[in-house]
């Protein structure tokens, strides 16, 4: 079995990193190559690009953002944000992206997932999966799964939608709690636990890390955690997230 | 860094999967690489590298196809020292049993499989590599060391030349050489230093 990851995530708008990232001695911090590749040296096992734009105007800044990151980060690339054909999924994999990530556009047309993983394996496919709790007693479904950047409700039912996905041949789910999101207060484990449980391809997990504890938590059932803000705001170094993990025994690449 | 290696690295383009990240890592190692998919090319090169991703069916069939399958075995033949990664360690075998099952350039005897049901698949993710064949310098740095795998299919632990391997639900090959012939189940272009490093000796034999 493979290392657990820990998976920075930047969110991208326009080609520049959306939230402030606060390392030390950063030229730029606005960049996401010198983001991305502060946290390379750093022994981030990934890293993640979310264009929170994802408009059509903005798909070349996106294709020369990743095209410069490949030209210097050496680790695996994932891209996601706007993606909504085979040309999008085949420009940013052209660029350098090692995994490109679908969300609302899979809802939409679930066969885009079988197309889009025939092309270059399920390997290179992540389909990201926004999920929010229902209020108990309205309906039978626990999560229900949101789409534009969890603005708009599908009333798809979660655990259902990926299992779909991932018989349809995604190759990871990214799975977001739209509950936790932004909070800092942890995964949702429960959710964590059923998506776990409920399929064999590798789960990410995302949504509400404040605290390296919260990281250990949820890489008890996930394969790979990503997060965003304990790591920008120059809180942790991922090096000390892997220090801390080891320590509570769980498998990390050193 | 070591010396500047000298002399041309053949990056065969088949159709098949991303370039950019191979042709990157390359270049940063200080190899003088060309992209091609011209046949002369890849015989008169003094090293050749097939990436791969996707399918095996597929790339060999469209290493066929393009007639650059043929030139790459020549250039095995004749000695010019040769990396496949990933789908281009799987097309040296005979046979695949990925999408109903297809013939491999047999280079290597046996059969790429599945990886065993009960473990996550597709692997991805970063594992250790253990060395079981000690005589082969450019593996032998790499005991030990965490590469990154994105991969569901895999050739045995037992194939010709094993000279690396991984444990995903069970053993496989992670990286075998035979002769001129190096190839590795891994990716080294997105396994940072141990990755680069490696490319490094390669373009340096």
């Amino acid at each position: 079995m493979p290392a657990k990851r820990i998976i920075p995530c930047l969110d991208v708008k326009n080609g520049r990193v959306v939230k402030g990232i606060h390392f030390q001695n950063l030229r730029d911090a606005g960049d996401p190559v010198e983001a991305a590749a502060r946290y390379d040296a750093q022994g981030a096992d990934e890293v993640t690009y979310l264009d929170i734009a994802a408009t059509l105007e903005n798909r070349g800044t996106l294709l020369d953002l990743v095209t410069r990151t490949a030209a210097r980060v050496f680790a695996p690339l994932t891209v996601g944000g706007g993606v909504r054909s085979e040309d999008d999924f085949v420009a940013l994999l052209h660029a350098g992206a090692d995994k490109v990530s679908v969300n609302s556009s899979a809802v939409k047309d679930p066969s885009l997932v079988n197309r889009l993983s025939r092309i270059a394996g399920a390997q290179a496919l992540v389909v990201a999966v926004d999920v929010k709790r229902r209020p108990k007693g309205s309906g039978p479904q626990e999560w229900e799964v949101f789409v534009a950047g969890g603005s708009r409700p599908t009333g798809v039912e979660g655990l259902a939608w990926v299992r779909e996905v991932a018989d349809r041949g995604a190759g990871e789910i990214l799975l977001t709690s739209m509950d936790r999101d932004g909070t800092q207060a942890g995964y949702d484990l429960e959710l964590l636990e059923k998506v776990c449980a409920a399929v064999t391809v590798p789960v990410i997990a995302s949504g509400g890390v404040g605290t390296l504890e919260h990281l250990a938590e949820g890489l008890r059932f996930a394969d790979a955690a990503l997060a965003a803000s304990i790591f920008h705001d120059g809180k942790h170094t991922v090096q000390e997230a892997k220090a801390y993990l080891r320590a509570k025994g769980i498998d990390v690449r050193p | 860094m070591a010396r500047k290696p000298a002399g041309t690295v053949a990056l065969v383009d088949y159709g098949a999967g991303n370039l950019r990240s191979v042709e990157n890592a390359l270049r940063e190692v200080g190899a003088q690489v060309v992209v091609t998919r011209d046949p002369a090319v890849v015989r008169s090169a003094d090293r050749v590298v097939v990436p791969g991703q996707g399918s095996m069916p597929e790339c060999a069939e469209a290493m066929r196809r393009s007639g650059v399958a043929d030139a790459f075995l020549e250039a095995i033949r004749k000695g010019t020292p040769v990396l496949g990664i990933c789908v281009g360690l799987q097309i040296l075998f005979e046979r695949g049993e990925e999408a109903g099952g297809a013939r491999g350039l047999g280079v290597l005897a046996g059969t790429v499989a599945r990886l065993p049901a009960g473990a996550k698949l597709p692997n991805i993710g970063w594992s250790p590599v253990r060395l079981v064949a000690r005589d082969v310098p450019l593996f032998a740095p790499m005991d030990g060391q965490y590469v990154y795998f994105a991969h569901s299919y895999a050739a045995p632990a037992d194939a010709p030349g094993v000279a690396l391997v991984a444990t995903h639900g069970g053993d496989y090959c992670a990286a075998l050489a035979k002769d001129n012939l190096f190839a590795v189940q891994f990716h080294p272009e997105k396994s940072q230093k141990v990755g680069l490093a490696l490319l490094q000796r390669f373009v340096s034999i």
